[in-house]
């Protein structure tokens, strides 16, 4: 066994990290968060960096990279484009997002009444689309499988969303010419991207403990500073924890996806479970530790927090997750 | 990164296998076991088949009887030896802390004459750290130690002290220097506990369970090279002893956790309670959680492939693996229903939970209190200001 990184894997974390920093300081990223929502010209970097071959290359390259892209709240379709598009097998250096939900179908896998006629036409509407205002393409999920559509060629509707590096946007499709996908295992794209959704909750979870450690060695309180008293450093202690035994989740998932290891499809579903969580409540225990500061908008908290419930959203939160977890354990309750 | 065995991690492992299912007794497999109420004959016997079998210090140098194998090995036998339901070697606090504290800064001397019958059950140890006046503040240890002649002269007491009404040896930490800043007036003594003045009194638990004690120490003679380090160096050796404490405990609690686990998953399946969306959710949750220790451990090993000595990462695994062990421990009760309340035969698995639930109470206290480790990660870890 072996288990660190390899030095190539190291070095795309660091250079990713880095990069981030550099491009993205806190107030860069609230002007584009209360703006446009996107930086247009990060794709053509992130294109020269060679991140879509890295993230091609394996679900640990992915894992680490959206680790980052999290820790940095990139305002760029990397997410979608690698970690949900590419895993039904849309070519991951072209900005894609991918389209599930419709009316009465919020989770992968459930019903859709989107249809693709014989000359590869797709109509329906797709509601809850993430980043559709940043990216060119979309894989939109059909009664004939994924499909995948120029978003040019449709109708958009941008709506009013929290998470504003991260909006929702509403695409109609009547009549849109689409091209085919090739095949992949249903089961297998979805662990991928509860996998890659685990890794970008790791990454936010981090930067919000890193920010309340931060303010706890700093800010003073009674003459003392406020992280000796341990009503403040126990809750970041947890928070450490969770996100350590999370990021333990996300390892454990990526490699075993691309190890092909029969257990890749449930210890996506663990990741997913108990890195959302471990985001959310990392995001909540730095608010509290931030004091008023926490509850302002100037604060760079509340976009973290944002991010952090979208992904526990996706594809539902850790009950849903642990459900499957309990039907593998337990085996199925019979109606 | 690779999770999967090398070639000869998977010959150690079917290696192993094969040797539990030679020499682990049939009817072991299935019996509950009662850690308070041990064989204490039959635990060193068992202890010797292990050590005979070549599968005790396996991380230890070949020149003091180890294995010379790396970590990874050590947590493949934990793993294995859960799997099987096997007990462990007798010599819990020799193996993980008197051992490793004695390669580290013990004589030649004392190498020669400790790690072999220590890693052949034949020595058990104990460990006088905590006394009635300081728990978890070890610098604050008030049983004294003065040089005599030939002798250090031992007074004082120790409490809360595993296998010491069975124990053979003591490693104990000594106040030398009382002028000292409390931190460097401590010492670290190998202490003998047959010798004049050692009185073991057992304490009992809520188990109702002898499993710890007192040790009192009346002019105790010590022979003045039975020292770990200088005197006065107490303190940085007593760290070293807690650092192997809780960085090769992970594996040991996750195989712990994991037979936890399943006896839950068994007992739900009696019980009916499989079928309790709720209880569903929870056993789940126990499964995710032995995931996450599980890989956990696996990264902290790369950290200790490195440098030798565990970080205090490893307080991470004990933190959380000690209240989810409560967690687990409650809900299984729940699971019994009144029933739970009754003890050995005609209990459910013969006090089998019971029992597990009223000792995990004191999982958040033993090795480090919760308290105590999350100051550790607050400190040591995320680099915040000392609390104290």
């Amino acid at each position: 066994m072996d288990y660190a990184l390899t030095d190539e894997q190291a070095m795309l974390r660091d250079a990713a990290r880095e990069w981030l920093r550099r491009s993205y300081p806190d107030d860069r990223l609230a002007e584009i968060a209360d703006g446009v929502g996107t930086d247009p010209r990060a794709w053509a970097e992130i294109t020269r960096m060679g991140w879509a071959d890295a993230a091609a290359a394996g679900s640990v390259e992915t894992a680490v990279l959206l680790e980052q892209a999290g820790y940095g709240l990139l305002p760029a379709p990397l997410f979608v484009t690698v970690g949900l598009a590419a895993a039904l097998g849309a070519d991951a250096s072209v900005p894609t997002t991918l389209a599930w939900a419709e009316d009465g179908a919020r989770y992968l896998g459930d019903p859709v009444r989107t249809t693709v006629d014989g000359d590869g036409r797709v109509s329906g509407t797709k509601v809850l689309v993430p980043d559709l205002a940043a990216v060119t393409h979309a894989v939109v999920t059909t009664t004939a499988g994924p499909r995948l559509v120029a978003v040019a060629d449709a109708s958009v509707t941008a709506c009013a969303s929290i998470d504003g590096t991260r909006r929702l946007g509403e695409l109609v499709l009547d009549g849109t010419p689409s091209q085919p996908l090739p095949a992949v295992e249903p089961g297998l794209a979805r662990a991928k991207m509860l996998t890659a959704a685990a890794a970008e909750a790791v990454g936010v979870a981090q930067r919000v403990v890193d920010l309340a450690v931060e303010h706890a060695k700093n800010r003073e309180q009674f003459g003392r500073i406020i992280g000796t008293y341990q009503g403040v450093s126990h809750k970041i202690a947890d928070a450490h924890v969770a996100v350590e035994l999370a990021r333990s989740l996300v390892t454990w998932a990526s490699w075993a996806l691309d190890a092909g290891d029969p257990a890749s499809v449930l210890a996506a579903h663990a990741a997913k479970s108990d890195a959302g969580s471990a985001a959310v409540r990392a995001c909540e225990v730095a608010i509290q530790v931030h004091g008023g500061i926490g509850m302002t908008w100037d604060s760079i908290l509340h976009r973290y927090y944002k991010r952090a419930q979208w992904l526990q959203a996706f594809e539902g939160g850790a009950p849903r997750q642990r459900a499957v977890v309990a039907d593998a354990l337990l085996g199925p309750v019979a109606p | 990164m690779d999770f999967t065995d090398t070639p000869e991690e998977a010959t150690f492992r079917s290696e192993l296998r094969a040797w539990f299912a030679a020499n682990l007794p049939a009817d072991w497999a299935d019996r509950p076991p009662r850690v308070g109420r041990e064989d204490v004959e039959e635990a060193r016997a068992w202890s010797r088949r292990l050590y005979d079998g070549g599968y005790v210090g396996i991380t230890w140098p070949k020149e003091y009887g180890g294995g010379g194998l790396g970590h990874t090995f050590q947590g493949i036998f934990l793993e294995e030896q859960a799997r099987a339901n096997a007990p462990g070697h007798i010599g819990v606090i020799g193996l993980g802390m008197a051992g490793p504290t004695i390669i580290a800064h013990g004589t030649p001397a004392q190498k020669e004459r400790y790690l072999q019958p220590l890693l052949q059950g034949t020595e058990v140890w104990c460990q006088g750290f905590s006394e009635p006046g300081s728990g978890s503040d070890l610098g604050g240890a008030r049983t004294r130690a003065v040089l005599d002649g030939d002798d250090w002269v031992v007074n004082g007491q120790k409490v809360w002290s595993s296998f010491a009404h069975i124990a053979d040896f003591c490693i104990l930490v000594v106040r030398t220097d009382p002028d000292a800043p409390k931190h460097r007036g401590l010492s670290y003594l190998i202490v003998d506990m047959h010798a004049p003045g050692v009185e073991v009194r057992p304490l009992v638990q809520i188990t109702g369970d002898p499993e710890f004690n007192e040790v009192f120490f009346t002019d105790v003679r010590v022979p003045r090279d039975s020292i770990l380090g200088q005197p006065g160096d107490g303190w940085t050796v007593a760290m070293t002893t807690l650092l192997h404490e809780r960085g090769t405990m992970g594996f040991s609690l996750t195989a712990h956790l994991e037979q936890g686990v399943n006896q839950l998953v068994k007992l739900a399946k009696e019980t009916g309670a499989d079928r309790d969306p709720l209880v569903r959710d929870q056993l789940a949750q126990f499964w995710i959680d032995l995931q996450a220790l599980r890989y956990t451990n696996y990264r902290s090993l790369a950290g200790v492939a490195e440098t030798g000595v565990p970080g205090p990462e490893g307080s991470i695994s004990k933190l959380f693996w000690s209240e989810r062990n409560q967690a687990l421990t409650k809900l299984a009760q729940q699971l019994c229903g009144p029933a739970a309340l009754l003890a050995d035969q005609g209990a459910v698995w013969d006090g089998f939970w019971t029992y597990q639930q009223l000792r995990s109470r004191g999982n958040t206290i033993e090795a480090g209190t919760s308290e105590i480790l999350r100051n550790i990660l607050a400190e040591r870890v995320l680099g915040l200001p000392r609390s104290r």
